[in-house]
């Protein structure tokens, strides 16, 4: 039992994370209908640049929270005004591609900057680790937990109750229209980079302590977090916070009882089965599939 | 002169021959001969992609089942080179098939990701349950045909370039025959293909195993020319390496894949003295690339002297 609690522990702390990236991800979606493949990477810079500031420059750690995810939403902000705004015809595998070279150079400069030891820094609140029926939960984890919670609560509430978010969502199922009906496209897009962005980093500033972050971290999380995403249906803010810890626990699972290699496909094989039996997700619905543009 | 594809042939020949002259160092054939190895590959996505319309981001998967089943075949069964090869095509084909049927009913960021999906499955497989796991494993025999070993960078950059230029020649025939005229019709439209009596299901299928097939035979011969092979070959990266070479290229053209392919094996090798900083300026020309010539190399430079030509 207690043997199976721990790993139900360490699956909902990086289920957290899949979860994060995978918000990160529809963020992006509902408002371009463009999956950014370098999700992954905001995730890294977050949680490098939180130790930057905090270890290196040893500012205070409200300070470096906050410059953290502000610098971490200027990348955002530059990605989106240098490689997607000056693409006037957004075709798919373009898209793709950009977001890919994005990302491959983000960690080039990673590499450049921090090198290719993994990083760390002390948890938010100092303290032994909580016993819960003999297995222990670190209050990092708790941490992790609580921040995607609050993140969910938010995101739900950006984009259903202010107009800045059904905004945004309308300049993804029509750009055209979204612009007739007086919304600026160009500037939602824009938001949309920064605030996915902001929530990478926000999910890396949570996670270093408790799995430590090196540069090219970034992929292997995006593509889990699209796992996410696709489980829970695109575009499906709820649903990909469940998929995120659904497939977070099989992999914790998986890892302690069957073979620890096999982690990285569960994710993988969890998501052609959806993809291949009920593309829409979990809680996807077929009709807006079929009324997106990709 | 009208630039046909019967010339472009010709000329892309001629190159094929004279260069070893040209460059007769091991150096440049070794990279000549990696080119040509990822033509290969570019070829199959490019039909894949440019004319059939379907994406995959996991042609890594195929070129690693090709590389994998042909170099144990040959090294731990005693399978002559020539049937391994063919094995690993014929496993890698039944691959795509698999993965295909599911596949039909997902299109545009649905099936990049599936077969994004599938390519690091068989990455994860091979990692863990390949011989030797993540270090791989060496000793694969070389090439060899009715007794002749290619073990000399010349001989194996003439074997290559002769696969390649075969290969461009069906797949030039292929796409102006009934069955490429109706993969080009089923990319601009599946409904109105489908209803002039293209079954499109089964002609993705085949687009699918096509591709798998090029991707696979890259694959055995990499594997017969390197002897040494272990997953990190047949990663994600190398899957979006090859949709690069294909983009760069130009997608709508299959002598882009060549040039693509061409130009990203060289840019690594260009890119020497920036070190491991390399990865940066990669990613950074990438982006330039695909900012300002994002329809591909190929067919800008076709429109270009097409425009010359007429005035």
């Amino acid at each position: 039992m207690s043997v199976f609690l721990q790993f139900l522990f360490s699956g909902l702390t990086i289920g957290a994370v899949y979860a994060m990236v995978g918000l990160g991800f529809n963020i992006i979606y509902n408002a371009t209908s463009i999956i950014n493949l370098a999700q992954g990477e905001f995730v890294v810079i977050g949680g490098l640049l939180m130790w930057f500031f905090s270890e290196s420059l040893r500012l205070p750690f409200l300070l470096s929270i906050v410059l953290a995810i502000t610098f971490t939403g200027l990348i955002g902000l530059l990605m989106e005004r240098l490689t997607i705004r000056p693409i006037k015809k957004k075709d798919l595998l373009l898209m793709i591609m950009i977001t890919i070279a994005v990302s491959i150079v983000l960690r080039g400069i990673l590499m450049f900057k921090f090198g290719k030891d993994p990083y760390n820094y002390s948890p938010f609140t100092e303290g032994d680790p909580i016993n819960i029926y003999g297995a222990y939960i670190q209050q990092q984890t708790l941490w992790v937990i609580g921040i995607t919670t609050l993140c969910i609560i938010l995101m739900y509430l950006f984009f259903n109750k202010t107009m800045l978010g059904k905004a945004m969502k309308a300049c993804a199922v029509d750009p055209t229209a979204a612009r007739i009906a007086g919304i600026n496209v160009e500037r939602m897009v824009m938001i949309s980079f920064v605030m996915s962005a902001m929530m990478g980093a926000v999910a890396g500033i949570a996670v270093t302590p408790i799995t430590l972050m090196e540069y090219d971290r970034g992929p292997m999380l995006a593509v889990k977090g699209f796992c996410a995403a696709i489980m829970g249906g695109l575009g499906r803010g709820r649903g990909s916070v469940i998929g995120g810890f659904i497939i977070g626990i099989l992999e914790s699972m998986t890892a302690g009882y069957i073979h620890s290699g096999a982690k990285d496909a569960v994710a993988l094989i969890i998501m052609l089965v959806i993809l291949f039996f009920r593309p829409a997700g979990i809680f996807g619905s077929k009709t807006i599939i079929d009324l997106r543009r990709f | 002169m009208r630039i046909t594809n019967k010339r472009i042939f010709l000329v892309a020949s001629l190159i094929v021959l004279i260069f070893p002259f040209i460059f007769d160092s091991a150096y440049t054939l070794s990279i000549a001969t990696f080119a040509g190895i990822n033509c290969l590959s570019a070829m199959g996505l490019c039909i894949l992609m440019g004319y059939a319309g379907q994406v995959s981001l996991g042609q890594a998967g195929f070129y690693g089942i090709g590389a994998y089943v042909s170099a144990i075949l040959s090294l731990n069964y005693g399978f002559p080179v020539v049937f391994s090869t063919l094995i690993g095509c014929v496993v890698s084909a039944l691959a795509a098939v698999l993965l295909a049927i599911p596949a039909l009913r997902l299109k545009g960021h649905y099936l990049a990701v599936a077969t994004l999906g599938f390519g690091e499955i068989i990455h994860v497989v091979l990692n863990e349950w390949g011989p030797g796991g993540p270090s791989g494993f060496g000793d694969i025999p070389k090439f060899y045909l009715f007794g002749y070993v290619f073990n000399t960078p010349l001989s194996y950059y003439f074997l290559i370039w002769a696969v390649v230029m075969t290969l461009m020649a069906f797949s030039l025939n292929l796409i102006n025959s009934r069955f490429g005229r109706a993969l080009r019709s089923m990319h601009d439209s599946e409904t109105a293909s489908s209803a002039m009596g293209v079954d499109v299901p089964s002609l993705k299928i085949k687009a699918f195993v096509l591709s798998a097939v090029y991707a696979a035979t890259a694959g055995a011969f990499y594997a017969h020319y390197v002897t040494y092979i272990s997953p990190s070959s047949f990663s994600l990266f190398q899957s979006v390496l090859v949709l690069m070479m294909v983009v760069v290229g130009g997608i709508t053209n299959l002598w882009g894949a060549v040039v693509g392919a061409i130009m990203i094996t060289l840019l690594p090798e260009a890119l020497r003295e920036f070190k491991e900083y390399d990865i940066l300026v990669y990613g950074l020309i990438l982006i330039l690339s695909l900012l300002f010539f994002n329809k591909g190399l190929v067919p800008i430079i076709l429109e270009r002297l097409q425009k010359g030509h007429r005035a």
